[in-house]
């Protein structure tokens, strides 16, 4: 395979609250490849989000990135950290080198502006064009998301718009300044399904044709198996089990892959059937377990170790990365608990 | 329609309508209507569970609202069986309402913002005795201990308050309180799509075993489809404040009879990996129920729609014992069900 255009090692972020530090991403490694999807799936406070907003550099207050690479490899070969940037340099490759969509369309436009203006900023900012060739753009950026009558929409508001095409906008306004890198935060969590599968459509069309890189965040394993390429699933700022889409649904390592796999609703099912489930609940981010951080919730647990020792990313035969004694790492573990023990 | 209900069924709602007038000017003029709810009939069976489907701004909400009585209806009937007689909700004032309310409970979307943060967990699950007048407050105390036994959460957490607990042992909290007063009829509102997944499969297999336990009835109203072959009995289908297709689940998931739900089944995504293959991609966007178009509501979206379908709008049809369907060509289509690949047309 190629080089991957965006390769992250050992990312950590933490928010520095009055009642203690969060380590919200705790050591977060993955590649992402030119014309391919990594699906980043998880659930509330796995740090999803949290992993995308560091790569931009656009975490909030009171967080920080305090650790580990993001290592952009931009057209001309050259390779840049996004992490020693400062926030001036930043902002030069968001837009034309990684841009964001975001989950709730209507949350992130401003009101005040219509949806020509806000395309148009990017535009002018980072191509240097006057008012009316940015215009000219951003209808034929609409045009390319689908939005009927492109000329006659570029002037509305965002609230004269519907969901959909909001996310489409949204999209568009991603797409100004012509990123290689997409980050999708959820983009269809707030749509419905027939509205979804038209998103999902839309990002399917743009990766073939314009050979984006979309690092796609989501908690909905069906959106995943559908768009992603490669998946990584995280739990409490971690990746557990990283590698592709069909290893992953097909023979899933980590328990809480296959837990989280098993326990999905689906279409398929029989009518009033009971679903396997996950014991417990997702820690709060306060008190986050010894050990491995999932080991309350595992079915397979193996004692004395899980507890006390973090298991290490192994790589396994397939090429697959799994965080989980049961895969490797166990020795080493027993050694090192031995020798703080003795 | 026949003047009293079949035996086992416990509601029926028949004709229900509610229309929101848009008021515009310095008079407050009525310039519109919007039909939320134009013409919805079902009934729901004792121990069942009816699941309400469809898109936003389909009336489903707005439909469950009615027969809460948290809106009063435009019009129909909602006939409900209740101590041992036969009363419509939607001809009751206020006040002949009130002795009625216990007897349908509601189980709320949000379970964040659906919970009293100022009270305990014990107060909040024991509201409704207090109100009811039920017992005195030792009788109550050990009431709401079943009932926290029931929905398994701790006794010791009697005392605690909301913030203390997670989405779903909130969502408990929330299904305790509607239990409460052993009602007839629990209106369920996408209960489990706030919640993520590994706690939602614990609260939909709780509600599933409180129905084998207690005989309860629910309507569940919802828009994950996934969700809803998980919980129900028969499926009921709405778009743009019309029924378009009521079945029971397996037969409406096997094979759907209305193009819109064979839409809406193709566009949920399953977690296989490369199960996309053949998708129905509606085109444009949901209708405005203000100014919904003329004929079938679906047809600008259909791609099986004829002439008929732009001019008359269908009515609910029995195709089959319990099988409905409002389509002009529901006979001579065959449609592609959740599991099956071929599509035959005409």
């Amino acid at each position: 395979m190629a080089d991957p255009i965006l390769s992250v090692r050992g990312l950590k972020t933490q928010f520095f609250g009055p009642e203690g530090v969060v380590r919200a991403v705790d050591g977060v490694d993955f590649d992402v490849f030119e014309g391919r999807t990594l699906g980043v799936v998880g659930e509330s406070g796995c740090g999803k989000s949290v992993t995308a907003r560091s790569v931009l550099g656009i975490v909030d207050r009171p967080g920080r990135v305090v650790g580990g690479s993001m290592k952009l490899r931009r057209a001309n070969g050259e390779v840049v950290d996004l992490g020693t940037l400062t926030n001036e340099q930043m902002r030069k490759y968001r837009g034309p080198e990684i841009a964001l969509v975001f989950q709730e369309p209507m949350a992130s436009f401003s009101q005040h502006y219509t949806i020509g203006n806000q395309i148009g900023e990017g535009i002018k900012l980072h191509m240097g064009l006057d008012d009316r060739a940015a215009k000219k753009r951003a209808i034929e950026l609409l045009d390319m998301v689908g939005v009927p009558q492109p000329a006659r929409r570029v002037d509305d508001y965002p609230f004269q718009l519907s969901g959909g095409l909001r996310q489409r906008v949204m999209i568009a306004m991603a797409l100004s300044c012509d990123p290689r890198v997409l980050i999708a935060d959820e983009p269809t969590t707030a749509l419905d399904v027939t509205t979804q599968a038209q998103i999902l459509d839309l990002l399917r069309t743009l990766q073939k044709d314009r050979g984006l890189a979309i690092i796609l965040i989501t908690h909905d394993m069906g959106v995943i198996a559908e768009m992603a390429h490669d998946v990584s699933v995280m739990y409490l700022g971690r990746a557990v089990e990283t590698g592709s889409v069909k290893e992953i649904f097909e023979t899933p390592k980590h328990p809480y892959t296959r837990a989280l796999l098993r326990s999905i609703p689906t279409v398929l099912a029989k009518p009033r059937t009971r679903l396997p489930t996950i014991a417990g609940s997702i820690p709060h981010p306060f008190d986050r377990p010894k050990g491995c951080s999932y080991h309350p919730r595992c079915a397979e647990i193996i004692g004395a170790v899980c507890e006390k020792a973090e298991p290490p990313a192994v790589d396994t035969d397939d090429g697959r990365q799994v965080r989980c004694f049961l895969h490797g790492g166990m020795e080493e573990a027993k050694a090192s608990l031995q020798g703080a023990s003795a | 329609m026949s003047e009293t209900i079949p035996p086992e069924t416990i509601l029926e709602v028949t004709d229900l309508k509610k229309h929101f007038p848009i008021r515009r000017g310095l008079l407050r003029k009525v310039v519109g209507q919007v039909k939320a709810v134009d013409g919805v009939s079902f009934s729901i069976r004792k121990g069942e569970t009816l699941a309400l489907v469809g898109e936003s701004g389909c009336g489903k909400t707005t439909a469950a609202r009615c027969i809460l009585r948290a809106y009063a209806p435009t019009g129909g009937a909602i006939k409900f069986k209740v101590e041992g007689r036969e009363v419509d909700l939607a001809a009751l004032s206020r006040s002949e309402l009130r002795p009625l309310r216990r007897h349908i409970q509601m189980v709320f979307q949000d379970p964040y913002s659906s919970l009293n943060p100022r009270m305990v967990v014990g107060d909040i699950i024991g509201e409704p005795l207090l109100i009811n007048g039920m017992g005195d407050a030792v009788a109550r105390r050990k009431r709401v201990e079943e009932l926290m036994e029931l929905v398994q959460l701790p006794r010791a957490y009697y005392n605690r308050f909301p913030h203390a607990f997670s989405g779903g042992q909130r969502q408990r909290i929330g299904i305790a309180r509607a239990l409460a007063l052993n009602p007839t009829l629990i209106v369920a509102d996408e209960p489990v799509s706030a919640l993520d997944v590994s706690v939602q499969a614990q609260v939909l297999n709780l509600m599933l075993d409180l129905q084998d336990q207690l005989g309860l009835t629910y309507l569940f109203v919802a828009h994950d489809l996934s969700v809803v072959k998980h919980v129900s009995d028969r499926v009921a289908v709405m778009y743009v404040g019309r029924m378009v297709e009521l079945a029971e689940t397996e037969a409406l998931f096997e094979r759907p009879l209305h193009p819109y739900t064979e839409a809406l089944l193709s566009a949920a995504p399953t977690p296989v990996p490369g199960a996309v293959s053949n998708r129905i991609v509606l085109e444009r966007e949901i209708a405005d129920p203000a100014n919904p178009p003329p004929g079938c509501a679906f047809h600008p979206r259909c791609r099986y729609a004829v002439d008929a379908c732009r001019a008359v709008v269908p009515e609910m049809t029995e195709v089959q014992p319990g099988r409905f369907v409002a389509c002009h060509r529901a006979a001579e289509l065959t449609l592609a069900g959740v599991g099956a690949v071929e599509h035959v047309v005409d």
